[in-house]
């Protein structure tokens, strides 16, 4: 018989304590495109030991109802967020700076199509 | 159609419509047990999958029988000894391995089957497969991933899963084992050659167990036979008790 080279990793029946958050498993953030060319939208998430079961619990939890043309799956954990202290620097600059806005341009009159 | 066709055809309907019926409600025994919530939603989703293909053959069955029974009737008013279902889906689900290993085996076989009776000469009858074979290549893909990962996975998984398929071999050799219904509808172009399926299946099962280092059962073992005249394991009387307590005690139930 072969090597075993596999591990399920975090599985329930794996001897790694790396647990995360609710479950045993890793959490992957869902993303699902409604129809072609619409941008994928994220859906939810959920547990999965790896990328294709994850992908398999997508199609159950989040299109069983066939809401979606494509399913993207990523683990959270490869997700880099802002956090609310970055708020100041990343966000409030953009409100005085209104020349950022279409709306600071007048629209010259007799302007049909801009 | 002659009478010796129609008579066939409704035990072959019988046979396609019990195997989904009675591993469906196996399945849907999970429902709220599953390991993991997600698991617990695709095996659900796979137990309603087989029930919609079973009332689908049923219904047909009814029809082709013409006495004016029911995908119900026939579901909730036969015997065990009047199912035609194999004695593999009828296995109780034991741990998630076992469930995983009965699926697995019956998934390569009903995959191939109803790939091949999409071209049956029975318009209907190719209708109905045409519509589940889409379905049964999900079922497949979630099992076999799942065998794979249960092989390759921990010491105690690959027990596991091993002692399951060691178990279950036994049901597996009268999958392929042909009878005269078989033989009239394959003459007829309305059903397949089960020897062309049964070589799919053991190249797709030994394929699969290799990969996931398992080790393929020998096959030259005892095996049992007989559910397609309707001889069955001890546990199809209990199962049917439960799925159809409800139905025989208020017949003319309603919600």
């Amino acid at each position: 018989m072969p090597q075993r080279k596999g591990q399920l990793k975090g599985s329930p029946m794996s001897k790694d304590q790396n647990h995360q958050g609710d479950s045993q498993w890793p959490i992957w953030e869902v993303f699902v495109q409604a129809k072609t060319g619409a941008p994928h939208e994220h859906a939810g998430s959920l547990h999965a030991p790896d990328a294709e079961i994850a992908l398999q619990n997508a199609r159950d939890v989040y299109s069983r109802r066939s809401e979606a043309v494509n399913i993207w799956v990523v683990e959270s954990k490869n997700i880099t967020a802002t956090t609310p202290e970055d708020n100041p620097t990343f966000f409030e600059p953009a409100a005085d700076k209104i020349y950022r806005h279409p709306q600071f341009y007048k629209i010259p009159r007799g302007v049909k199509n801009l | 159609m002659d009478d010796d066709s129609r008579h066939a055809l409704f035990e072959y309907l019988l046979r396609l419509g019990d195997d989904r019926l009675v591993l469906g409600h196996r399945l849907s025994e999970w429902c709220g047990h599953g390991p993991i919530l997600e698991e617990d939603i695709a095996l659900t989703n796979i137990a309603l999958d087989c029930i919609g293909q079973a009332n689908n053959f049923l219904q047909l069955a009814g029809s082709v029988e013409n006495k004016g029974r029911t995908a119900d009737d026939l579901a909730y008013f036969r015997e065990a000894i009047e199912f035609k279902n194999l004695m593999l889906v009828e296995q109780p689900n034991g741990d998630f391995a076992y469930t995983i290993a009965r699926q697995f085996l019956f998934d390569v076989f009903s995959f191939h089957l109803l790939e091949e009776l999409q071209h049956s000469s029975h318009q209907e009858l190719a209708g109905i497969a045409a519509k589940a074979v889409k379905e049964d290549r999900y079922h497949l893909r979630h099992s076999r991933e799942w065998v794979l990962r249960l092989g390759d996975g921990t010491d105690e998984s690959h027990q596991r899963i091993q002692s399951a398929f060691n178990d279950l071999w036994m049901y597996t050799g009268e999958i392929f084992q042909a009878d005269k219904v078989d033989d009239l509808l394959f003459e007829k172009g309305i059903s397949v050659d089960l020897k062309s399926i049964e070589s799919k299946w053991s190249e797709n099962v030994s394929e699969a167990l290799t990969e996931a280092t398992l080790a393929v059962p020998d096959a030259e073992q005892y095996m049992a036979s007989g559910s397609r005249q309707g001889i069955h394991t001890e546990y199809l009387g209990h199962m049917l008790t439960e799925m159809q307590i409800l139905t025989r005690s208020f017949p003319e139930a309603k919600w």
